[in-house]
């Protein structure tokens, strides 16, 4: 049996929250050693890291691929080759495609596709509710025994919270993991900007970013009701923070994750009209963000997500109201989140905590660290290397990312999933 | 002072010294509206097509006739009957547009940012007649012309804007403009009909007719849209005219020089007292329409100039 041997790397070990100099070894596409002597195991493979990065691959929660319904934004192939390319080993896919993932068959054929067509892991979440309607609960169970990781409608809010109290009890049956999206629907319906001087100025309708904050306080309420496992996919104001403590600290099942746009763009980035930096929630204040990022280092945000959200050209040259939300995100996830440890805000083993191991760890993945024994799922990258990014070079079929043209840092050169190369940088 | 934009998209890019050569050339083109013959040949051999996306008839007249008397040869399309019935873009129409080679385009259209995205699209030069509760640029300049003709100068004046600002776009326009004239503004209305963040704007603002309009030079009354009188934002027609309309009472706080301004169309007894708006010695509402033929072709004279400097090779004009 081959054994790989990475040595002379930088280890980010986010279990350990440390970042050490040394070596990893590889067999049967698990990790079996590491340490930081001197002297290295024997192994008939042998790379030399050159001093570069080695994390754990970002396990990504909340990746949209447009199959079925819309393959010519993203196929689940063309997601593999981003994901991999941008240091992804797992992607959590949504249930938000044309139609919903709201049934065994539906599940069995998104599964199917992904083990044929993408070289990374794949994991389907199924919706909550039918349809993503929020009338009726889908087949949780069967959902589950086809593979459903967790349950979501996405960014569609349950309005009816006797439909939801329903759902999340009988998920608590099942121990399944609920993922909500924290809105109260009726302030935030036809919002397209966050309420503040900038909305004002450009005229956009707006949403008070306490939208977000009476959304997580119903929740909360359900959760302690329910006693259900839930996870909130974007916690992007400040508002929403000691809701989300509070619970906590009462001891609820509650983790919350952001996305890797909120905590690196705001309000202002819109300036312009500019579609490709319309999110959804929408992007907020300054000072929102701050307290994010914040948030993030503190560990009450746990989990990072790209909010991978493709969306053609057509649908973002539009006016501003009438474009379609969302930004790709799978290969800049990493070099913006860098962003955080370049400006000092985040050391590499806390980022990777909320790239990796928390959305791992949520799911019940024995991937996501460097410990022995893990998958040898592995980004090897320099977190320094200046680049500056033209979307027409990414992989995804979409090309709706923020970032285009911005100064960016941080390059993945080789990409494992159980031990084998899944992306090698071309020029590395 | 050169006047160096390509198009008229809003006040925002405009600096005190554009706004003071707009005026200027308004003024001159006032004097030539009042003459017997009232023509020009500043816009001769030039297309103006003016696409409203959303229904006008004061606006689109005003620019009609501001294209006609410079001698453009003017085109209207009532964009609300056509292709984007049909389910074209407005970036598909704009190319089909773009392909006919107009000179000015003048656009109204119902969301926030479509004239921006439109220009990005198009050779020629756009002007901004009002996109979503964005910006209605040739409104707030009629107003700065008439406030300025009316009372010697445009600056250090007290200034109240009233009724529904959160979904007004002359209201935004004209916070920009006179802000950028060093006027002191005050905002007065429900604040239902605030806009959110307005703390930031460099404003002062009033829920109460009575403080707000005390001592103030000018008075500008917004228009009430009928869809917001049902309940959502204020509970009645009647309450909102007790409370925000203009009327004698509600007027003798301001000076009693105070000039009264509308942008039309007026709702009387809903905004404004009927004998207000009539009221020769106080109000200017006719004046602004007025103003704002003089304004239009001031405006498209001067890009029609840069478009001309440009295709003549001289680089120096873009903005």
């Amino acid at each position: 049996m081959t054994r790989t041997l990475l040595h002379d790397a930088r280890l980010i070990d986010p279990e350990q929250g440390t970042d050490t100099r040394g070596w990893l070894l590889i067999e049967n596409g698990h990790i079996v050693a590491t340490g930081s002597d001197a002297a290295t195991p024997e192994a008939e493979e042998r790379v030399d890291c050159a001093g570069k990065c080695l994390a754990p691959g970002i396990v990504d929660l909340g990746v949209k691929v447009c199959e079925p319904g819309e393959r010519h934004k993203e196929s689940y192939r063309s997601a593999g080759r981003a994901a991999a390319a941008g240091g992804v080993t797992t992607m959590i896919t949504r249930p938000d495609t044309l139609p919903a993932i709201d049934s065994p068959e539906a599940l069995e054929f998104v599964s199917r596709r992904a083990n044929e067509a993408a070289d990374i892991n794949v994991l389907p979440m199924a919706a909550l509710t039918k349809g993503r309607e929020g009338r009726e609960m889908t087949e949780i169970g069967f959902l589950m025994d086809a593979g459903a990781v967790a349950f979501t409608d996405c960014d569609h809010v349950v309005r009816d919270t006797k439909v939801l109290a329903r759902a999340l009890t009988y998920a608590r049956g099942l121990g399944a993991l609920v993922i909500g999206h924290v809105q109260e629907p009726t302030l935030s319906a036809g919002a397209t900007a966050t309420s503040g001087k900038f909305a004002s100025l450009y005229g956009l309708p707006a949403v008070s970013p306490m939208a977000e904050r009476m959304g997580i306080d119903r929740d909360i309420a359900l959760i302690e009701m329910t006693g259900v496992r839930y996870h909130v996919d974007q916690i992007t104001t400040a508002r929403a923070l000691p809701a989300l403590r509070r619970a906590r600290a009462n001891g609820l099942d509650i983790t919350a994750g952001t996305s890797i746009h909120h905590l690196t763009l705001n309000d202002l980035d819109v300036a312009g009209y500019r579609t490709f930096f319309k999110v959804k929630p929408p992007l907020r204040s300054e000072d929102d963000r701050m307290a994010v990022v914040e948030a993030v280092r503190d560990g009450l945000i746990d989990t990072i997500s790209s909010m991978h959200t493709p969306q053609d050209e057509e649908s973002k040259r539009l006016p501003f109201e009438e474009a379609a939300s969302g930004a790709v995100g799978l290969e800049t996830l990493l070099p913006a989140a860098l962003r955080l440890y370049q400006s000092g805000d985040l050391t590499l083993a806390a980022l990777f905590r909320a790239l990796s191991l928390n959305p791992a760890k949520r799911l019940g993945l024995p991937c996501g660290r460097l410990a022995v024994g893990a998958p040898a799922d592995l980004v090897l990258f320099d977190p320094d290397k200046p680049f500056v990014l033209d979307r027409w070079t990414l992989r995804s079929k979409s090309k709706n990312t923020p970032f285009d043209g911005q100064r960016m840092q941080g390059k993945v050169i080789t990409t494992y999933v159980a031990g084998c190369p899944v992306f090698e940088s071309p020029n590395a | 002072m050169v006047f160096d934009h390509a198009h008229l998209l809003g006040i925002e890019p405009l600096s005190q010294g554009d706004i003071t050569t707009i005026l200027d050339l308004a003024d001159q083109y006032a004097d030539l509206n009042r003459r017997d013959v009232k023509h020009s040949d500043a816009l001769a051999g030039l297309t103006q097509i003016n696409m409203f996306f959303e229904n006008s008839t004061r606006t689109q007249a005003s620019f009609e006739l501001a294209g006609k008397r410079l001698g453009a040869d003017v085109m209207n399309m009532a964009m609300q009957a056509s292709s984007i019935k049909k389910g074209e873009t407005l970036i598909d129409t704009a190319m089909t547009l773009n392909a006919m080679h107009p000179d000015l385009l003048v656009v109204r259209h119902p969301q926030s940012g479509a004239v921006d995205l439109l220009a990005q699209k198009v050779n020629c030069a756009v002007l901004n007649a009002g996109d979503g509760r964005h910006e209605h640029p040739t409104q707030a300049l009629l107003d700065a012309l008439t406030i300025r003709r009316a009372k010697g100068r445009l600056h250090r004046l007290n200034i109240a804007i009233c009724g529904d600002i959160a979904h007004s776009r002359v209201a935004r326009s004209n916070i920009i403009l006179l802000g950028k004239m060093e006027n002191r503004i005050r905002l007065v209305g429900p604040p239902t009909l605030m806009p959110s963040g307005i703390d930031a704007f460099g404003v002062e603002v009033y829920d109460n007719m009575e403080e707000g309009l005390r001592d103030v030079d000018v008075v500008m009354m917004l228009r009430l849209q009928r869809e917001r009188m049902d309940g959502g934002f204020i509970p009645s027609e009647r309450e909102y005219y007790f409370r925000y309309g203009l009327d004698a009472e509600k007027l003798s706080f301001a000076s009693p020089e105070a000039i009264v301004m509308h942008p039309g169309p007026m709702n009387r007894g809903v905004e404004i007292d009927g004998e207000i708006a009539d009221d020769i010695n106080r109000s200017v509402i006719q004046e602004q329409v007025e103003m704002g033929v003089a304004v239009r072709m001031a405006a498209m004279d001067l890009l029609a100039r840069n478009l001309r400097a440009r295709a003549a090779g001289n680089g120096e004009v873009m903005a």
